[in-house]
């Protein structure tokens, strides 16, 4: 079985692309890698095009090896890759509304992102064309039996969460069909990223996702970093670090009280409140900002850790090892509460596999991937630390994940604290032409980020591909056949991104 | 689960005093209260929040408000699922085209009188979206809006504040005659 690089190998290799190649190839290799993807050789990383081409990223899992596949359209149509690969099948869909590129063989003549309003048609693609505004209706797959009836959710929620419809199929109580649609957050931001100066396009990538906004900085600086050969001093490398682990203890622990809220136990959702606030302050007091926005940008990171910011780090990290176990506890020994999550939502490990999903609805149904360990980046691949995983893939499964990597979390940021080299933290970035990719860890998985500059500081291209892409589609998966008053304790264990997916 | 009750009740209680801010637009809010709306309202406000299509920071923050350091409920303030139920429509995001029919069917849906509080950068002007094909670039586009907090997440006393403003706010030229008389004016319609 040859390897994905030999695989590619015949494409022709396009020079600029960093740190990953990146090949040029035709129908046949196309076809290829498609079944390389169907019968589980490699995972599916991305697909995104541009006005005339469309771009796959590849992820081997035994020699860890990253490949990016692209093939021209100037017919403006390209094979589909989801006609043999399900996962593909959203990326393709978002692919031909932003591009207008047609996936040839899709079995989904559906649009994602474009529900019709945008006055616009494909507006990355070679000619955007102006479109009436019309509400295109949308047919929910069809589920015929006797007795089903449909509950349609949605897209603005009885909580205070992002807005996505979701229509359920049930027979009484238990569900039968879960179809999501999404696109409702879409605010264009690849196309305002298009000609903007690095420092405006670090902005708008760190508000692809709010929770996620330092993950999505880091993935983006390191990718314009890897376009054109940079490094940053070692001190912001460090201090990205920290601030990546502080956004994921923040939202782990939000995401564990609130997932146990959603089944009726308060008093956890109020305890990990109280954490959660606590690493936010302790954030604002590091770096200026409760959520850390725009602290990472190309070149290093804008705000040095506060003077008395590594005391208050430390002062948080005992604070959450005190309380914390206590909670863990609470959670492992209140029958009711476990009667609830465990057995619920399950995802099993075949598809989270063929899905290559990240983060923790991954690892809570047997994949073991962490960009910070696979693809290891700086300052991870100089830290010691565990990725767990689970095989049980059930509402359980992703709350220990969560908890053990809380632990971990702290347990790096200690290290980090201990580490910390001193020195500058931003170095120029020249204005130079190149293409760059970058992997990046957030808290509910790998981010993507794609881009291209044009030689004059500014993006030509920018595709950022949310870890959800990949965590969605199991979700409708995981409800099949559970009572429709489990789906919010169910899809607050998943913690889906909705703008981050909408773009 | 009972030692963790215990150390509720025995440790300090976390809820902080409202630290005041007060902004240009909270003070001009006090000129526009329609004192009939207000008595009616009373000291109490249900807050339907609505995302408009924004990047989830806003939502992180006004979650926040429910947290043992900010506890909005002291204040009269609480979330309601329905905008039926709702005299506040709190919008964040710079109102994406997609979603855009979506809040104008909650504003129909919210009873009179209403207010509209646009949380967020994003709300108040479109903020870094206001230029998108797939955005209209603020709440004011689609539906009037009575209050902008502004920040990029505004932080949860900043919407504190806002919120608070809206419950204490009196009109600043007005005579307790008038607000009397007003008071008798809504008897007779009630």
């Amino acid at each position: 079985m040859p390897s994905l690089e030999k695989a590619t190998a015949q494409g022709r290799r396009i020079e600029a692309h960093r740190p990953w190649p990146r090949v040029m190839v035709d129908d046949a290799l196309w076809q290829a890698l498609a079944s390389r993807l169907s019968d589980g050789r490699s995972s599916l990383l991305g697909l995104w095009g541009e006005a005339s081409a469309v771009h796959m990223a590849l992820y081997d899992d035994r020699n860890k090896s990253v490949v990016v596949a692209t093939r021209d359209c100037p017919s403006g149509r390209y094979p589909s890759v989801a006609r043999f690969h399900p996962p593909a099948l959203r990326l393709e869909r978002a692919l031909r509304d932003l591009c207008g590129l047609t996936p040839v063989g899709l079995p989904d003549a559906r649009g994602w992102l474009d529900h019709g309003r945008w006055g616009v048609t494909a507006p990355l693609g070679a000619a955007p064309a102006q479109s009436e505004q019309a509400t295109a209706t949308y047919s929910f797959l069809p589920a015929e039996g006797d007795g089903l009836h449909q509950i349609a959710v949605g897209p603005i929620h009885a909580g205070i969460i992002e807005p996505g419809h979701f229509r359920f199929t049930a027979n009484g109580e238990t569900i039968v069909r879960l179809e999501e649609r999404l696109g409702y957050a879409h605010k264009g931001t690849e196309a305002l990223m298009t000609g903007r100066t690095l420092a405006e396009a670090a902005r708008l990538a760190g508000r692809v996702s709010g929770d996620s906004t330092v993950a999505y900085a880091y993935a983006f600086s390191r990718a314009v970093e890897a376009a054109t050969g940079i490094a940053p001093p070692a001190r912001a490398v460090w201090l990205r670090g920290l601030m990546a682990e502080l956004e994921r203890l923040a939202n782990h622990l939000g995401d564990i009280g609130a997932i146990c809220n959603d089944a009726s136990f308060a008093l956890m959702q109020a305890n990990c409140a109280i954490l959660r606030e606590r690493v936010l302050r302790a954030a604002s007091r590091c770096f200026g900002h409760r959520l850390m926005m725009d602290r990472i940008v190309p070149g290093g990171v804008t705000a040095d850790l506060a003077p008395s910011g590594a005391e208050a780090l430390r002062e948080l990290i005992g604070a959450v090892e005190k309380a914390f176990p206590r909670l863990v506890d609470l959670y492992d020994n209140t029958a009711s509460l476990q009667d609830r999550t465990v057995g619920a939502g399950r995802v099993g490990a075949a598809l989270a596999r063929q899905y290559a999903a990240g983060g923790y609805v991954g690892r809570a149904s047997g994949r073991d991937f962490d960009a910070r360990r696979d693809l290891a980046y700086p300052p991870y691949d100089a830290l010691t630390f565990e990725t767990p995983t689970l095989e049980d893939g059930d509402v359980d499964a992703r709350v220990w994940i969560r908890i053990r990597e809380v632990e971990q979390s702290l347990s790096l940021l200690v290290a980090i604290l201990d580490q910390l080299p001193p020195g500058a933290v931003a170095t120029p970035v020249p204005s130079e032409a190149g293409e760059g990719m970058a992997l990046v860890e957030g808290f509910r998985g790998d981010v993507l980020v794609w881009l291209r500059l044009d030689g004059s500081g500014r993006i030509a291209r920018c595709h950022l591909r949310d870890p959800s892409w990949m965590q969605w589609p199991l979700l409708e998966a995981a409800i099949e056949g559970n009572i429709v008053a489990d789906f919010p304790l169910c899809n607050k264990s998943f913690n889906c991104a909705y703008s981050g997916c909408d773009l | 689960m009972r030692r963790t009750l215990f150390d509720s009740l025995a440790n300090p209680i976390l809820t902080e005093p409202l630290a005041k801010e007060q902004t240009d637009e909270i003070a001009a809010l006090a000129g526009k209260l329609d004192a009939a709306a207000r008595a009616r309202l009373g000291r109490s406000l249900s807050i339907r929040q609505v995302d408009a299509g924004s990047c989830n920071g806003c939502e992180l923050e006004i979650n926040a408000l429910a947290n043992a350091f900010y506890d909005l409920e002291r204040f009269g303030l609480r979330f309601v699922a329905s905008p039926r139920h709702a005299d506040v429509l709190l919008v964040t995001g710079p109102v994406t085209k997609n979603m855009r029919e979506a809040l104008l069917r909650a504003y129909e849906a919210t009873p009179s009188p209403k207010w509209v509080v646009a949380a967020g950068g994003c709300a108040c002007d479109g903020g870094y979206f206001a230029a998108s094909y797939a955005c209209i670039g603020g709440v004011e586009k689609a539906i009037p809006v009575d209050l902008r907090i502004p920040g990029c997440p505004p932080t949860p006393t900043a919407l504190l504040n806002g919120l608070v403003a809206l419950l204490t706010a009196r009109p600043a030229a007005q005579s307790k005659q008038q607000s009397a008389r007003d008071d008798r004016k809504i008897k007779s319609i009630t």
